[in-house]
């Protein structure tokens, strides 16, 4: 298949949003006023919707944060930053094998997508393996949760996180399977861009994690 | 193996929730029993159960409602007739008993009445009214109900097996820690409001997809019924605000259950930080409820005064400005916290200004009726109680928004008076006018009239008796919560203040007589014109109850009030309905078990966290997870109506509505 029609110059970001898919026989004035959105549309919008209640849920571990950060009583870790560059990393890279997954996937390379969605899957472990050790060390050293509301809120929201990307790989872990089984399906192929976008925002909640807990602990 | 569940977990010495868990329990048998006997069973598994039609979950959301609010309402009753005896005595509740009736209440009254009543009317209406033939995710929303039906029956579990937390409908820290709240009590609360709330969420996002990315064609958002952009203002507020309970519930049982320190004394911990937390959604919460019934009245009040509804753009701006407006509020629930002059003085004025939109909207409503042929139907009777009594419950709202006046007020029962005032005239009544007006759309027979009224007379009677001796106690310095007092001035109050909640009681009798009445009289009561109080929006325009497909022709909308357009237009041209168009094979939706058996293993999941059985809860995670790959791995999610089917069923409906529009045109 060749780029050119992959990229069709009327829908050239596969949005969906091409005018001529709209029922012909409406009389709508235009603005999305032309009967019920397609279903690839639907889909994809609604699990935006629900991205961002997901990242209002992250805000509220983030306030927390903030709050109880300044508190006397727990001392902030020193953090290993270079196991965290490398962390972040395995994250974004793993994102990137993601999308390239999608780029296959729209060729419709069986082959493609399945390797570029196991690679994204094992720096997916990757990233939770080094986590888990953090965390383990952080115990060690008697700044696990149960001992001070600074570890507190930072094992909530990072461990949210890691919860987080421990579900995806199970839903990456099912994908992977149902493309086997199922093949390139209109359904399948939807809950893949849903599966994306989930992989990319949590890559958004890391940049912010990233920025306001390790690197604001070393702020003057 | 068990975790902490034991046989004392039952409550043996205490015969109230015994005897009322063992009646509730008998009925229920009853009732299944009577199913299994009269053959109903598959029925009710095959066509309710397992369905994943907006209609009948939006029916079965307020029925679980309707459920919940007799169990609510006998919690408020036990709270009422404790205090009418307890001058100078104990009364007949011991505190402990005492303080788990009134978190019950509330916990029930607010996300197990309230809140699915109005799902449950958005989830029946907001399709129809967009002239669409179901919502976004059809499947989500039964997983939806069934979520919010699991955390329910939780609640309800807690009546024999341990305990319900002593800690009022928000279980404040420090007493919700572990540390003064040892039992299985604010854990049997924040599981079942986890799994519910998961509910909720999921069906805010999908009501949300649905308005905005499926309307008939034509229907531009300034074409929209304002039921429809209350729906969606609602729901915003669902997806903006309930991943905030989500998170404020997760940190307090990480404070429980793995030692953290959140909101304890200990270590850093900070306890007004669950209070900002829970009222950041909490706010938006009471507007989550209550803008619904803002568009239940609008509807109600344009079509019973048989005009447009006056303003429906300032109706618009008003709706989605108490949108935004509601998430900036939330710090007038604890004034008292002490977070100083400047802070305070901000969300004292940000409450009043959030009172302008809302007054906006009951001059818009004002001006509907005048001029208009009003029909004093019930619908419209429990729309003009709620106008009345609303405003009432408002401005001794904007009083209690003065911080010093909020000092004096904070904790008293004229909170407890204020609050009620609200909820009840405007979620409750709006939530009965809503049952009242689409009740024959659902199930194609009228509810009976009479009945009707005395239910609103009773209730609004019994509301005004029982409800305004506690401004006066607010004001004579009555707190609320109070096991016994000895107070001589408050006792006459209190008494008169009973004798509210017994009208109340005759009200929701009355209630119970109406549905009875209707089911026994359908055939008298049944309308088949599918347009009973002469509508204005599209979900009048389809039979009742509705074919699953619920139009067979999208509908082509041109203008505000598509279906009193429509009729307009076949009155003008004298010829009574547009061609026959041409059909075309719908495509629906399978029914499924997902929902249903997701709850099953949620309620499993549940119960096993709160009694910390730990393997329990694997399983029922592991049977969540099992549910959700075997509904990804289904081959056929729909199957086609042909096109012969639909027409029958829509010629059907077009000579009947043929002959009520040649009716009306006559007369």
């Amino acid at each position: 298949v060749s780029i050119a029609t992959v990229y069709s110059p009327i829908d050239p970001n596969h949005v969906g949003h091409d005018n001529r898919t709209i029922t012909p026989t409406s009389e709508a004035p235009g603005h999305g006023e032309g009967g019920p959105a397609s279903k690839q549309i639907i889909v994809s919008f609604g699990f935006w919707i629900f991205l961002l209640s997901d990242i209002v849920m992250f805000s509220a571990f983030f306030a927390a944060f903030q709050v109880l950060a300044g508190n006397s009583f727990s001392p902030p870790p020193n953090y290993d930053l270079n196991d965290l560059a490398i962390e972040t990393g395995c994250l974004l890279f793993s994102s990137f094998l993601c999308g390239c997954a999608a780029l296959c996937a729209s060729r419709r390379s069986l082959l493609g997508t399945e390797l570029f969605l196991f690679l994204a899957g094992i720096l997916g472990a990757a990233f939770l393996a080094l986590e888990v050790r953090e965390f383990l060390g952080l115990i060690a050293l008697h700044q696990g949760p149960a001992d001070g509301a600074y570890y507190s809120a930072f094992f909530a929201l990072v461990g949210c996180h890691g919860l987080h990307v421990t579900v995806g790989l199970l839903w990456l872990g099912t994908m992977m399977a149902q493309l086997i089984a199922k093949g390139f399906r209109q359904d399948v192929l939807r809950r893949l861009a849903c599966f994306s976008l989930f992989w990319h925002a949590l890559d958004i909640v890391w940049v912010a994690i990233f920025s306001l807990v390790y690197l604001m602990r070393y702020a003057p | 193996m068990f975790g902490r569940l034991t046989w004392q977990a039952i409550p043996w010495s205490e015969p109230i929730p015994l005897v009322a868990a063992g009646v509730v329990g008998l009925g229920i048998a009853a009732v299944i029993a009577w199913i299994f006997v009269k053959g109903y069973a598959p029925y009710i598994w095959r066509e309710w159960i397992t369905s994943v039609d907006h209609k009948r979950i939006g029916v079965m959301y307020c029925f679980l409602a309707l459920i919940m609010l007799l169990r609510g309402f006998s919690d408020a009753a036990m709270m009422r007739s404790q205090q009418a005896v307890a001058f100078h005595a104990g009364g007949y509740l011991p505190p402990d008993h005492y303080d788990q009736i009134f978190s019950a209440h509330g916990t029930i009254m607010i996300f197990f009445v309230a809140m699915p009543f109005m799902v449950g009317l958005m989830n029946f209406v907001v399709p129809l009214q967009l002239g669409v033939r179901d919502v976004a995710f059809p499947t989500l929303n039964s997983v939806s109900f069934w979520l919010t039906a699991a955390g329910a029956l939780l609640v309800n579990v807690s009546l024999v097996v341990g305990e319900f937390a002593r800690t009022g409908w928000l279980p404040y820290p420090p007493l919700s820690e572990l540390q003064y709240s040892p039992g299985v009590g604010v854990d049997y609360y924040l599981w079942s409001l986890q799994i519910s709330g998961a509910g909720t969420l999921l069906s805010g996002v999908n009501l949300v997809t649905t308005i905005l990315k499926m309307r008939a064609p034509g229907m531009s958002y300034t074409r929209m019924p304002v039921f429809c952009w209350t729906a969606l203002a609602s729901n915003l507020l669902i997806v903006a605000a309930f991943p905030i309970l989500t998170a404020v519930m997760a940190m307090l049982l990480l404070d429980r259950y793995l030692g953290f320190h959140f909101f304890t004394n200990e270590l850093g911990g900070n306890a007004m930080m669950f209070v900002n937390l829970i009222w950041a959604w909490g706010h938006p919460e009471v507007y989550i409820l209550i803008l619904p019934a803002f568009g239940v009245f609008s509807e109600v009040i344009a079509t019973f005064s048989s005009k447009p509804l006056f303003g429906y753009r300032s109706m618009v701006a008003a709706t989605m400005t108490i949108c935004v407006l509601s998430f900036m509020v939330w710090l007038h629930h604890f004034f008292t916290m002490g977070a100083g002059a400047d802070v305070n003085g901000f969300f004292g004025i940000m409450t009043m200004i959030i009172a302008v939109p809302t007054g906006v909207k009951i001059y818009n409503w004002l001006f509907t009726m005048y001029g208009g042929k009003v029909r004093f139907s019930a619908p419209m009777l429990w729309s003009i109680g709620f106008m009345v009594t609303f405003v009432i419950g408002g401005m001794t709202g904007v009083l209690m928004a003065v911080p010093p006046a909020d000092f004096v007020l904070h904790n008293s029962l004229f909170l407890v008076a204020h609050f009620h005032n609200v909820v009840i005239g405007g979620v409750l009544f709006g939530a009965f006018a809503g049952y009242n007006y689409w009740f024959p759309k659902a199930f194609g027979f009228q509810l009976d009239e009479a009945w009707g009224k005395r239910a609103f007379w009773l209730w609004i009677v019994g509301f005004y008796v029982a409800f305004m001796p506690l401004y006066v106690l607010g004001l004579l310095g009555m707190t609320r919560r109070l096991q016994h007092f000895d107070r001589p001035e408050w006792y006459p109050w209190v008494l008169i203040a009973g004798g509210g909640a017994c009208l109340i009681t005759l009200g929701i009798c009355a209630q119970v007589i109406q549905l009875a009445v209707s089911i026994r009289n359908r055939a008298v009561l049944s309308d088949l014109t599918g347009d009973p109080w002469d509508g204005r929006t599209l979900e009048w325009a389809t039979a009742s109850p509705p074919p699953s497909f619920n139009f067979a022709v999208l509908p082509n909308v041109t203008g505000e009030e598509p279906y009193w357009g429509m009729k307009q237009k076949a009155r003008e041209l004298a010829h009574l309905l547009t061609a026959e168009p041409s059909y075309e094979a719908i495509s629906v939706p399978r029914n499924t078990a997902t929902g249903v058996v997701t709850a099953f293993f949620a309620v499993f999941l549940g119960f096993a966290m709160i009694w910390r059985i730990y393997w329990l809860a694997g399983l029922g995670f592991i049977g969540i997870f099992a549910v959700f790959v075997a509904f990804a791995w289904r081959d056929r999610s729909e199957e086609d109506i042909s096109a012969a089917e639909v027409q029958k069923l829509d010629q059907k409906n077009r000579l009947v509505r043929a002959a009520v529009l040649a009716e009306r045109a006559s007369s």
